[in-house]
């Protein structure tokens, strides 16, 4: 119970202070830093206390493609701070020592969730966390998500193949002047359209129209 | 204070999204941080869905989770590409200069 109650103020706060840090830090890409930091936590949080498929999706697609996503736009973009050039080694950024304090903060947490780890089943002395099923979470997961949510996952995948091309529609730019091959012009040509066949006459050459 | 039960939970919930709301309207540099904000609260919402699902013992809410997840990321996606595209005809993302279509 006491453990559980560790547990819970460690991550939770990391993650409150971290989301605080997310809406007032003044440099986007600090602020993206701290959406890592409070995503982990939250992913922490979701393992001990029993959902372990979700923590570890939610490292996976927040931290994993989200954050990495916003991490790149920003980064595409020079928009942190106008005035300074951020993202040339000659200047002072500021990134390094951020990412320090956050890199050493999540060692931490997995250090934590490694370490506390054999705590876990003095957990479900709380009143609610109770591990003692006889499947894990993924299995009990899948035994629902596959019959009877069976519409919502494909609805979903529907989800994130709009979402994919909404993307690429939106960001597609077609540009002027690039060779391309077009392969339905080079499979219907005919022979007749390519090739001509001229009986030259002695000593007068051909004059090919172009 | 020691016992953590759902309230625990659901209040920590609430602060971020709370924190989320707050950053949405507080915000004046980028909409990037808008996006992320919105990121937050979603976040919070999968908290909410998760400590009910296990206070419960029910795994629907570990299910309606994930489909919260995938429309997070579609989001992320879409929203970023928005972005990209504004940023390539405008030269700029500031919350303040986006102000066309106020009606």
């Amino acid at each position: 119970m006491i453990a559980h109650a560790l547990f819970f103020y460690f991550f939770s706060i990391i993650a409150i202070v971290s989301a605080i840090f997310v809406i007032v830090s003044r440099n986007t890409v600090h602020a993206v830093f701290f959406l890592i930091l409070d995503f982990i936590s939250i992913a922490c949080l979701f393992i001990m206390i029993g959902a372990e498929f979700l923590g570890m999706m939610m490292l996976i697609v927040y931290v994993g493609a989200v954050a990495v996503l916003f991490l790149f736009v920003v980064m595409l973009m020079n928009v942190t701070e106008q005035k300074l050039s951020w993202f040339r080694g000659t200047k002072k950024t500021g990134h390094i020592p951020v990412g320090l304090i956050i890199g050493t903060v999540i060692l931490l947490e997995l250090i934590v969730i490694v370490g506390g780890w054999r705590y876990r089943d003095s957990f479900s002395e709380t009143e609610f966390l109770s591990f003692n099923s006889e499947f894990t979470n993924t299995h009990m997961i899948g035994n629902v998500m596959y019959t009877d949510f069976i519409h919502l996952f494909q609805i979903s995948g529907i989800i994130l193949l709009l979402a994919m091309i909404g993307a690429i529609v939106l960001t597609y730019r077609k540009r002027e002047g690039v060779k391309t091959q077009s392969y339905i012009k080079q499979i219907s040509r005919e022979r007749e359209d390519s090739v001509q066949l001229k009986d030259v006459e002695f000593d007068k050459g051909v004059k090919i129209d172009d | 204070m020691i016992e953590i039960g759902l309230g625990h939970y659901l209040t920590l919930g609430a602060i971020i999204f709370s924190l989320g709301t707050l950053g949405i309207f507080l915000n004046r540099k980028n909409v990037i941080v808008i996006l992320m904000s919105v990121e937050l609260i979603l976040l919070a919402v999968n908290i909410n869905l998760v400590s009910f699902s296990i206070y419960l013992q029910d795994i629907t809410g570990q299910i309606f989770t994930m489909l919260i997840l995938t429309v997070a990321a579609a989001e992320a996606a879409i929203g970023l590409a928005i972005i990209v595209s504004y940023y390539r005809n405008k030269g700029s993302i500031r919350v303040e200069e986006i102000d066309e279509m106020k009606g």
